[in-house]
């Protein structure tokens, strides 16, 4: 056993787990925030993606361990109280989900897109990017309109502040 | 998963000596491999060994005509690296059709040349840049390195610590992705050297692991161009067949992915 210290959503947690937890495992059964699925657990589908000081990781292909001392930002931080984030505003309001599944990994990995991109996105861009998130429902033609979507808004937003 | 002690090394000193101390003991990188191996109960060390923050393990160097990568760099640090770029073009090409963008986050060279997949793409890179594999203990030339499926010539304990790679006159890299795992179904890196010499690699070809493509090499060494390798034959003799290509196919892959990588290579 050790102590995992880890910032979570903004908030300072210290976790006792067993060597062997995945991070993913340390975030749905330690602390609850089960909004970060396992699809795989193989690594390919993205359906675990969290923010690790900022970048998208694959939370069931990493130890808790290893995630000591970082800033994690998981699907249940992202919004602003009742606001939204733009990414999440934009899957809703374009259809980019049916059953749900792989959304909370497809929003974390979007918004890593949108911030290594900027402005520079294009359909082809993101299509390619989301190359490490599956989904078995929408055949990905409304996640894609919802991250251009949602690019545009967060470079409106992040203009705003 | 079965249970396992996490250990976080903070040199390769201390590393080399946690490893020393553990009864089966497996040194961590990226992870991007080691975990998914461990939770399908194929690997079970007794002790992981985690050098993805060691400072002295991180980085890119360029002096003169040797770009050296620190072993623990990830996929996307190297990707981004400004000198890599300018250096040698084609190692960030790589590392971009790499896994996707989540796993290029946390995979790292050193990880990749350690474990030595038969479809993993930086092997194919060392051994066509005539790279040197840096270590705790000793310098080892790719030449060397490479030893077949998941073998090298790594020691029991023996840490990479850096790869060494002699800045080429041009090189590219082009492979088939296959469209789940991203690995290579066949890529080909080919590299033309300061002084005029070719060398040609493949990965996810040979049943033996990455291997030099001699016919293609004395092909371009004739003339550095993609119709040179029209008529070049590749025997399918020892190469993988699986469920996603046969032998044959991978064979007509080679001599495909040299010749884009020809085109593309700068």
């Amino acid at each position: 056993m050790s102590t995992v210290k880890l910032t979570v959503n903004g908030k300072a947690v210290a976790v006792d787990v067993e060597d062997r937890t995945l991070l993913v495992q340390l975030l749905r059964d330690h602390l609850n925030l089960t909004g970060t699925h396992v699809g795989c657990d193989t690594s390919q589908c993205g359906a675990c993606v969290v923010h690790m000081d900022g970048k998208a990781v694959k939370s069931c292909t990493m130890l808790a361990g290893q995630a000591d001392g970082a800033s994690i930002t998981t699907i249940e931080g992202i919004a602003k109280g009742d606001e939204l984030h733009p990414m999440q505003a934009a899957f809703r309001d374009n259809h980019g989900l049916q059953c749900g599944y792989c959304t909370p990994g497809m929003i974390m990995s979007a918004i890593d897109i949108v911030h290594r991109h900027g402005g520079q996105l294009d359909e082809a861009t993101v299509r390619q990017e989301l190359e490490g998130n599956i989904c078995r429902c929408t055949g990905y033609h409304n996640i894609v309109k919802a991250v251009l979507d949602a690019a545009g808004r967060m470079k409106v937003s992040q203009a705003a502040e | 998963m079965y249970q396992t002690t996490y250990h976080r090394a903070s040199s390769v000193d201390e590393a080399a000596s946690l490893f020393a101390k553990g009864s089966d003991a497996k040194f961590l990188a990226g992870g991007q491999t080691l975990l998914p191996v461990m939770k399908q109960r194929l690997a079970s060390p007794s002790d992981v060994i985690d050098l993805g923050r060691i400072k002295e393990l991180q980085g890119v160097e360029l002096s003169g005509d040797l770009l050296t990568i620190k072993a623990a760099t990830t996929y996307y640090d190297i990707m981004q690296n400004p000198d890599v770029k300018k250096a040698i073009p084609a190692i960030s090409y790589l590392t971009s059709v790499l896994g996707d963008p989540a796993v290029r986050y946390r995979g790292t060279i050193g990880g990749s040349i350690a474990n030595n997949d038969p479809a993993a793409d930086f092997p194919a890179a060392l051994l066509a840049l005539g790279a040197t594999v840096k270590t705790n203990k000793r310098s080892i030339s790719a030449d060397d390195f490479f030893k077949g499926l998941f073998t090298t010539a790594l020691e029991d304990g023996e840490i990479i610590t850096a790869v060494s790679f002699p800045v080429p006159a041009k090189a590219g890299y082009e492979k088939m992705r296959h469209p789940a795992s991203r690995f290579a179904l066949t890529g080909v890196f080919v590299a033309q050297t300061k002084s005029g010499e070719v060398r040609v690699a493949a990965t996810g070809a040979s049943q033996s692991g990455v291997m030099r493509v001699p016919a293609i090499e004395a092909a371009l060494k004739a003339n550095w161009s993609p119709s040179a390798i029209d008529s070049v034959t590749i025997s399918a003799n020892g190469l993988l067949a699986d469920i996603h290509g046969t032998a044959e196919y991978r064979a007509n892959l080679v001599k495909v992915m040299a010749q884009r990588a020809v085109a593309s290579a700068r």
